[in-house]
């Protein structure tokens, strides 16, 4: 049978140009960019280029540019290392984040508050799950560490207004953060323009490898490591840098902005088409997320009194392959705090679903997709009452 | 044909035509993957699902996506066998029907034996509902039971449509001392037309040496025990927890309704049991029966133990249909008991009386009583 892929956000294959450039590096070029010798000073060169192509991507300086192992250590990294340096550097112990962020920055935040003393407030959001920047001016306080807003959501697909966000953050001097490992792959990116101090990319989203990713860090933005033992990355993030990895997510990053204005044009009327589509043919179902404001690969649903879990496995035997905000693969679903905190009753919540489209998807594969899910909803749900 | 003849075919018959569907109830261990491994050779399309049951709080880990062994590596096992798998959730409804079931049960001062209502409700309805809406044709468990046409044909290679009806016989597994149709008598001729059971055909150390053949990692695993809800803790502290007053204090009485000591909770006996009453008497003494009204413990002498009959109720006949009058049949009174011979008699409103031909040392209210004609099994009943 034709598998059908539709879990872009989930991650996506190699592509083949970043394979190619990334080959080398696994053999003839396996130096250690730290060594004094000419197999570590090829390995540095490498690396950075890497971070000079990304530099010149995001408008920023090479040294503004850590690599990490994933997008997930970017968060870790930029929440710890930012909260503790605010608190050494001036007492500050207050954190302010929305309820939509990825656990990366999420449950970084609770231990920052649960074992290290940190005060941890959540921003309001709208029914689209974005923050209003007005929100975030009346709760900064004098104390507050950092402010984390994720960039465009990884469940719902919703875009927030970053640099809106920076704007107010800068005016009172508080580092502001915002997770891009969605929105760095589909969307114009540039450090400036969105106002960030610190900026989390990770390369799978993008046709990189995955175990790679990076931090924009803001010359002059204090960060304490978390990870110690070396002076790799200017002292934020010890260990030999994974060169393969590091070059192959350089030529994803490239290819993927290079390429970005046409993939949008391409995946959003594709997108549109399927919501659509799907809120015309199928009772009781609503959009999540932004209707405009989104990721332009990203549709994403709820159906009233249907199994998330049980959808996806019926979808998966049909052929495609797609997500939900509950998705669980031991089979412990609960509705995921994103669309609660949208204010989505359980028995929509249990019911998400998330589309989201990449290089291979087709008009054909889509047509498909849309022929199946309406009888799928309803067959679930049938189940679910009885 | 020979165990090695079977095997043979198994691994050497043609794929079907048309891929038939089943899913196949996995758990992580050596029965359920041998059965998925089997049901793949024969050229079924096979599925693999899990139930998430629940368990008690702070039993599991506090992950929300749960870090249990078992399932783990049930999907670990359908990755090996190149076959989809699927977590289910099913724990709202195990917890407000079968454990439930097990609290309420204990709480009346009856031993219920909450695996049948597993089977009966989650396994062969909530589950099997959700393997149909995948596709499926059948469901196969990895249970030591074998399922007949009344043609004599076996129904694993019958297929039959599902409009045939009462036609399926459950049989015991050829391996007697694994046989498990004794938690299957719940089953209807509707569930057992979507039904598998592989393994009946074989004997447990044959089923671990084609774990080993198909190169499965669980062909050591040990066999589960216990009740699944219950973690590592005893069920006598699980009731302790959810069953506000079953610790009960109360007399020890025998049968002259002389006090010879006094017991902890009603609960934590079985009628039979001879250890552990705290009693020092000149003979051994037996839990005779349980006085739920006086909260009293009854013992006596052996001689004093048993009865030769008792009544039963939600009596399922797998047939579809009770037979006209009373019927003699070998009479099993727990999973483990040996089998008895007796007579049993339907009566109205889903009960049955049995009346055996000797006495039966522990006859417990809650647990079934299951009849067999030779290997058929014809149905059974919760023991009153």
């Amino acid at each position: 049978m034709n598998k059908i892929y539709l879990d872009y956000a989930a991650t996506t294959p190699l592509h083949p140009e970043v394979l190619n450039a990334m080959l080398p590096y696994f053999s003839t070029e396996f130096g250690n960019p730290s060594s004094v010798h000419r197999f570590g000073q090829r390995a540095d060169n490498a690396v950075e280029t890497a971070r000079e192509m990304i530099a010149a991507l995001l408008s920023c300086h090479p040294h503004e540019v850590i690599f990490t192992s994933c997008g997930s250590e970017s968060d870790n990294l930029a929440l710890r290392g930012a909260a503790w340096a605010a608190r050494v550097q001036r007492g500050a112990k207050h954190i302010l984040i929305s309820p939509v962020e990825h656990h990366a920055v999420s449950q970084t935040a609770e231990q920052l508050a649960t074992l290290f003393g940190f005060v941890l407030e959540y921003l309001p959001v709208d029914e689209y799950g974005r923050v209003n920047p007005a929100d975030v001016a009346r709760l900064l306080r004098e104390d507050t560490a950092i402010v984390s807003v994720i960039h465009a959501n990884n469940e719902i697909g919703t875009i927030n207004p970053i640099a809106e966000i920076g704007d107010i953050c800068h005016a009172r001097g508080v580092i502001f953060h915002s997770d891009s490992v969605q929105g760095a792959a589909h969307l114009p990116i540039s450090v400036s323009a969105l106002n960030v101090d610190l900026l989390s990319l990770g390369a799978h989203k993008f046709y990189g490898p995955k175990g790679v990713g990076a931090l924009y860090v803001r010359e002059g933005t204090r960060l304490h490591p978390s990870q110690t033992g070396g002076s790799q990355e200017f002292g934020l993030r010890a260990g030999t840098q994974n060169v393969p990895y590091i070059v192959g997510m350089a030529e994803a990053f490239n290819l993927a902005q290079s390429h970005q204005a046409a993939h949008q044009a391409q995946l959003s009327a594709l997108r549109d088409h399927l919501i659509g589509t799907v809120l015309e043919e199928i009772p009781n179902v609503k959009l999540t997320g932004h209707p405009v404001e989104r990721l332009p690969n990203h549709a994403s649903f709820v159906f009233e009194g249907v199994d998330g879990n049980q959808l996806l496995a019926m979808l998966d035997v049909e052929g495609f392959a797609c997500s939900s905000g509950s998705a669980c693969k031991t089979g412990n679903p609960e509705p995921s705090g994103v669309l609660t905190a949208l204010g989505l009753p359980r028995n929509w919540g249990l019911g998400s679903l998330r589309v989201t489209l990449g290089h291979d998807t087709t008009p054909e594969g889509v047509k498909s997709f849309l022929a199946v899910l309406p009888q799928l909803v309803e067959r679930s749900r049938k189940i679910n009452q009885g | 044909m020979s165990n090695q003849e079977r095997r043979t075919f198994l691994k050497c018959a043609a794929p079907r035509k048309t891929m038939t569907k089943v899913v196949v109830a996995m758990s992580g261990g050596v029965d359920s993957s041998v059965t998925a491994a089997l049901l793949k050779a024969q050229g079924y399309e096979v599925i693999g699902m899990m139930m998430r049951l629940w368990s008690e709080p702070g039993s599991e880990a506090e992950n929300r996506c749960c870090t249990i062994d078992a399932m783990n590596l049930a999907r670990r096992m359908a990755a090996q066998l190149d076959i989809p798998f699927y977590a289910v959730d099913a724990k709202d409804v195990f917890r407000s029907t079968v454990v439930q079931y097990f609290i309420d049960g204990y709480a009346e001062g009856i031993t219920p034996n909450p695996c049948l209502l597993c089977n009966r409700r989650i396994r062969w309805e909530f589950l099997l509902q959700r393997a149909l809406a995948l596709g499926a044709e059948f469901m196969a468990t990895g249970h030591y039971a074998r399922l007949r046409t009344r043609d004599g044909e076996p129904a694993t290679e019958a297929g039959l449509p599902s409009s045939v009806i009462g036609r399926i016989e459950l049989l015991k597994a050829i391996d007697t001392h694994k046989d498990q149709s004794y938690v299957l008598h719940v089953l209807q001729q509707d569930q057992l037309n979507h039904a598998l059971f592989p393994l009946g055909e074989y004997t447990k150390p044959e089923v671990r040496q084609m774990a080993r053949e198909f190169g499965l990692p669980v062909a050591e695993r040990a066999d589960s025990q216990d009740l699944c809800f219950l973690g590592n803790g005893t069920y006598s502290d699980f009731l302790i927890r959810n069953i506000p007053d079953i610790a009960q204090s109360g007399p020890i009485l025998n049968t002259a309704d002389e006090e010879l000591g006094r017991h902890n909770g009603l609960a934590f006996y079985t009628i039979g049991q001879r250890r552990g009453l705290g009693i020092a008497a000149p003979q051994p003494l037996y839990v005779v029966r349980k006085d739920i009204a006086h909260n009293a413990l009854i013992v006596g002498k052996l001689e004093e133990l048993g009865q030769n009959e008792l009544h039963a109720h939600s009596v399922n006949w797998v047939a579809g249909a009770p037979p006209a009058g009373p019927i003699r049949a070998e009479i099993k009174i727990r999973y483990k008991a040996r089998s008895a011979w007796g007579t049993v008699t339907p009566l109205k409103d889903g009960r049955a009386h049995i009346q055996f031909d000797e006495n039966l040392r522990d006859i417990t209210p809650g647990q079934a009583a299951v009849f067999y004609d030779g290997e058929i099994c014809l149905g059974g009943g919760i023991i009153e």
